[in-house]
């Protein structure tokens, strides 16, 4: 168990650089998700913390110490790859114990902690079988159980779960949060859904080539976006953006407003065109167009009648729902 | 292509390649750069000097009777016993394909000829057709036909062809019968509801669809007849008679242990080597095709 | 009609038509092994006096112990020895050379890489028999003939398995070795406990073919080895003729060519699926 600091770093490949500096101190038992589209340089990331990846500039601190010369080994990580990386001929058991065996560490010793591992993950019956005898979920939580027994400082994931199917995803979600929470360690967790950075993280690191656009608490992140790519990335159905001179302001500032924050009423500031309605039970979705052929997307309470498609209407919104970012996308 | 992750160090890999390199630069690069050198010069008849003739010893060889004639030979040895063992390998594949239970049965029963060494193939065939105790020479007797391949060069030639296909026949098989295999069989059908017979499916669908198999087949089968052959020629016919059965590889020999004539041997060495890249080259071009199939 | 399979048609008829087939083209590839099992289980007179008996007789014993224990210039006990042994050398002593290689060539970067991978590529080209005659000469000059190194080293100078296993480490995850490294796992801990377990069916696959592939060698054997002891079998056959007009002893060169071919052919026989993977693999 230890905190985590992140000084500056960078990392470049010949001459592209593909993280241009990102500092964060990550709390003791902290659990932080790095969240960005693909190509964003989020596993680049955490594969330098992991020692996989050279460190081109900055420090890397586990613990207060730099390590940005260590082996993945002296660094006291554990990691948990997207395709979980089990050893294919080795049993569930000699997947776990294979960190230990290589450290030494005493057989009685290692059978107890693989134990209580299997015991925490379920795993119990299955430690005879090999990998391939395991379904995706298993698979994910030997994996889950190889870095638990080492009893790592930091654990890293990298999109863990991004090979199981939607309904396991969400079941694995909670179960990993809870057992970091339960083991208490601090956590660096890569994924590219923000969902899954929405509802696990602590505080997310909302990544956007190479440069951190925000640091924050989920709720914070969404209420105050740092950027337009934030406000964009964050939240499904995404931000609405119109540029200024749709509303009168400036060519160069962009306005964007949440779905949930627009209403459809007469006392209008936009006329739009209804193109559809989806109704999904709770809430419904309404998609309109506007003059200069832009979209916007409304979530509005499903109890409230739905405007017929093909008609002209209103939309309006409080001025404390608008977010104005400048043209280099940065929110004024 | 490369690997993402690499290990750090540099001796480690150096001391890793070490054997390879080492077996690799003694008993294959140094004697093929001295096939090349050796091929410039003509030793005297002491072996105590050698003369430099540049070209010579290939311009010798190029006008020499003999030589040219061995080039025929091969030709002719090499596409005969393609043709002869790749003809009986699909001929069984095709066979074999159409069943719905037993082809394993067949396949294990085909396969194993395999093992049997080009050398002890052409002992087995030359047992056969032995002028005094052959079986068939016998049979052949009877029916008034009198088998001398000891002196008839076309029966020697018939013979050394029919040992070396019959050995390579299994290897065609298995390629044959998982081409075969690997043809969507609702293709097959698909002709068939649309009425195409038997030998039209084959015609119009199989046989284009088994292309890549087969052209790969045949350049393998080319340097198998070039080359691994030596075993059939020297334990049948010793490249007899009248050098009617010298191939290349056969000639090298003859010409460099039995004849010592090293400046020839070498440079036809070197002719062999020309061959073989060509083939070589042909194969990969071809590969490279069939990945992008 | 989901059993449907092949060329569509054969019921009644056909079938038994195409199971004739087969069985013909079995026929004539047993045949002459055939011949050669009747052949050793007779006396000389027999065969000499043709035509030979199409089927066994009973000097089976007599015809293979005088083979193995006497033969015809060395026993053939001792051939098959050294058969065995060189078959043996090859095979292993390739597969050895080439996994530690081809894990160089993937998993590391090191000066002269490129180099060295183009040049064991140009090795791919040359059989030995192409460059025989100084072939010869080096193994003479290091005093190698009659010497199963003589026998195995020049065998072993082809890069065929080392592209094999490179084609097959570039297949295994990149994750396998950064887990390894995340474990503690050195190069040579990770080559040994992962890639090595991960690699034996190819390992098995290459083993059947490299040791047909050894035990099948005639030319070279015939040129290095002139001392009898040091015959392998393949190539000890020939020399079981006799020079001039003499007649062969037929019942114990075909007993002899009958276990020159035992060996190998329970290789393939019994490693079927394995051979026929190797096979596949190293033609790719």
């Amino acid at each position: 168990m230890a905190t985590l600091t992140l000084n500056n770093v960078k990392k470049s490949f010949g001459k592209t650089d593909v993280i241009h500096g990102v500092s964060i101190d990550v709390q003791d038992g902290e659990f932080i998700v790095i969240v960005g589209p693909s190509g964003c340089g989020k596993s680049t990331l955490l594969r330098m913390v992991a020692g996989l990846e050279t460190i081109t500039d900055g420090e890397v601190q586990i613990g207060g110490r730099r390590v940005n010369e260590e082996e993945p080994m002296a660094r006291d990580i554990a990691m948990v790859f997207q395709n979980y990386a089990l050893y294919p001929h080795m049993s569930v058991f000699d997947n776990m114990a294979y960190g230990l065996k290589i450290a030494k560490v005493p057989r009685s010793e290692i059978e107890e902690r693989v134990a209580q591992a299997a015991k925490l993950l379920q795993l119990e019956p299955y430690l005879q079988r090999k990998p391939r005898e395991l379904s995706g979920g298993q698979r994910q939580r030997v994996a889950m159980g190889r870095a638990i027994v080492r009893k790592p400082a930091v654990f890293l994931f990298d999109e863990p779960l991004s090979n199981l199917d939607a309904k396991l995803r969400v079941q694995m979600r909670l179960e990993i949060r809870a057992l970091q929470r339960e083991l208490g360690v601090t956590a660096l967790y890569v994924t590219h859904d923000q969902v899954e950075a929405m509802t696990m993280a602590d505080r997310m690191i909302v990544m956007n080539g190479g440069i951190a656009d925000q640091i924050g608490k989920p709720l914070e992140v969404y209420a105050n976006p740092a950027t337009e790519f934030v406000a964009g990335f964050i939240g499904s159905p995404p931000t609405n953006f119109m540029t200024g001179a749709l509303l009168g302001r400036s060519a160069e500032t962009k306005i964007g407003v949440r779905p949930e924050h627009i209403t459809i009423s007469d006392a209008d500031r936009l006329k739009a065109r209804v193109t559809y309605c989806e109704a999904l039970g709770a809430e419904t979705l309404v998609h309109l167009m506007v003059a200069d052929g832009s979209k916007i997307t409304v979530r509005q309470d499903a109890s409230l009648p739905l405007p017929e498609e093909g008609t002209e209407v209103g939309l309006t919104w409080a001025d404390a729902d608008e977010m104005n970012f400048d043209a280099t996308g940065k929110r004024i | 292509m490369e690997k993402r992750v690499t290990f750090k160090g540099i001796w480690l890999p150096l001391l890793l390649v070490l054997p390879q390199i080492l077996i690799t630069a003694i008993f294959f690069f140094y004697p093929a750069g001295q096939a090349i050198w050796q091929s410039l010069f003509i030793p005297d008849p002491f072996g105590l000097s050698m003369q430099w003739v540049g070209l010579g010893n290939f311009e010798y060889l190029l006008s020499d009777r003999y030589y040219r004639a061995s080039f025929v030979t091969t030709a002719v040895f090499s596409i005969l016993v393609t043709v002869v063992s790749m003809g009986v390998a699909l001929y069984l594949a095709i066979l074999a394909d159409r069943l719905i239970k037993g082809s394993g049965t067949y396949r294990t029963l085909l396969i194993w000829p395999y093992a049997v060494a080009p050398a002890v193939a052409g002992v087995l065939w030359l047992f056969m057709f032995n002028t005094r105790v052959g079986v068939v020479t016998w049979y052949l007797g009877l029916l008034g036909y009198d088998w001398n391949h000891v002196l008839n060069e076309g029966e020697a030639m018939g013979l050394v062809v029919v040992a070396s296909a019959w050995g390579r026949i299994s290897y065609n098989f298995l390629f044959f019968l998982a081409g075969l295999q690997a043809i969507p069989k609702s293709v097959i059908e698909a002709a068939a509801i649309d009425g195409a017979h038997f030998w039209t499916r084959f015609r119009t669908i199989v046989w284009p669809l088994l292309s890549p198999t087969t052209f790969f087949l045949l350049v393998v089968n080319i340097i198998y007849a070039f080359f691994e052959t030596f075993g059939v020629i020297h334990t049948i016919t010793s490249g007899g008679p009248q050098q009617a059965t010298t191939i290349l590889v056969y000639k090298v020999y003859s010409d460099g242990f039995v004849g010592q004539d090293l400046g020839s041997s070498a440079a036809q060495s070197v002719i062999l080597l020309f061959i073989v890249s060509i083939l070589t080259v042909v194969q990969f071009k071809f590969i490279e095709r069939r990945v992008h199939y | 009609m989901a059993e449907h399979t092949g060329m569509v048609e054969k019921r009644g008829a056909g079938l038994w038509l195409t199971h004739l087939g087969l069985i013909i083209g079995v026929a004539f590839i047993f045949f002459p092994i055939w011949l050669a099992f009747v052949a050793s289980t007779v006396s000389q007179p027999e065969i000499v006096r043709p035509p030979m008996p199409l089927w066994p007789g009973d000097q089976f014993f007599e015809n293979y112990s005088k083979a193995l224990t006497a033969g015809v210039n060395a026993p053939v006990a001792l051939m098959l020895g050294n058969s065995l042994f060189m078959a043996l050398g090859i095979a292993i002593g390739k597969i050895a050379i080439s996994l530690l290689s081809a894990f160089a060539i993937v998993y590391f970067k090191f000066p002269g890489k490129k180099l060295f991978f183009w040049l064991i590529f140009l090795t791919l080209m040359l059989p030995v028999e192409v460059r025989i005659v100084p072939t010869y000469e080096v193994i003479a000059n290091f005093g190698m003939l009659n010497s199963y190194q003589g026998l195995i080293l020049p065998l072993i100078a082809s890069a065929t398995a080392t592209f094999l296993f490179r084609q097959f480490f570039m297949t295994v995850p990149d994750e396998l070795a950064e887990a390894a490294r995340v474990d503690g796992a050195g190069p040579m801990r990770f080559f040994f406990d992962i890639l090595l377990p991960m690699s034996r069916t190819n390992i098995a696959a290459l083993f059947v073919i490299l040791f047909i592939y050894g035990w099948n060698q005639y030319l070279w054997p015939l040129l290095i080895t002139t001392d009898p002891d040091m015959n392998t079998i393949v190539m000890g056959i020939k020399q079981m003729f006799p020079s001039g007009d003499d007649i062969a002893d037929w019942p114990v060169i075909m007993a002899t060519s009958i276990l020159a071919m035992v060996p190998p052919v329970i290789v393939v026989v019994g490693m079927q699926k394995l051979f026929i993977r190797g096979l596949v693999e190293s033609e790719k």
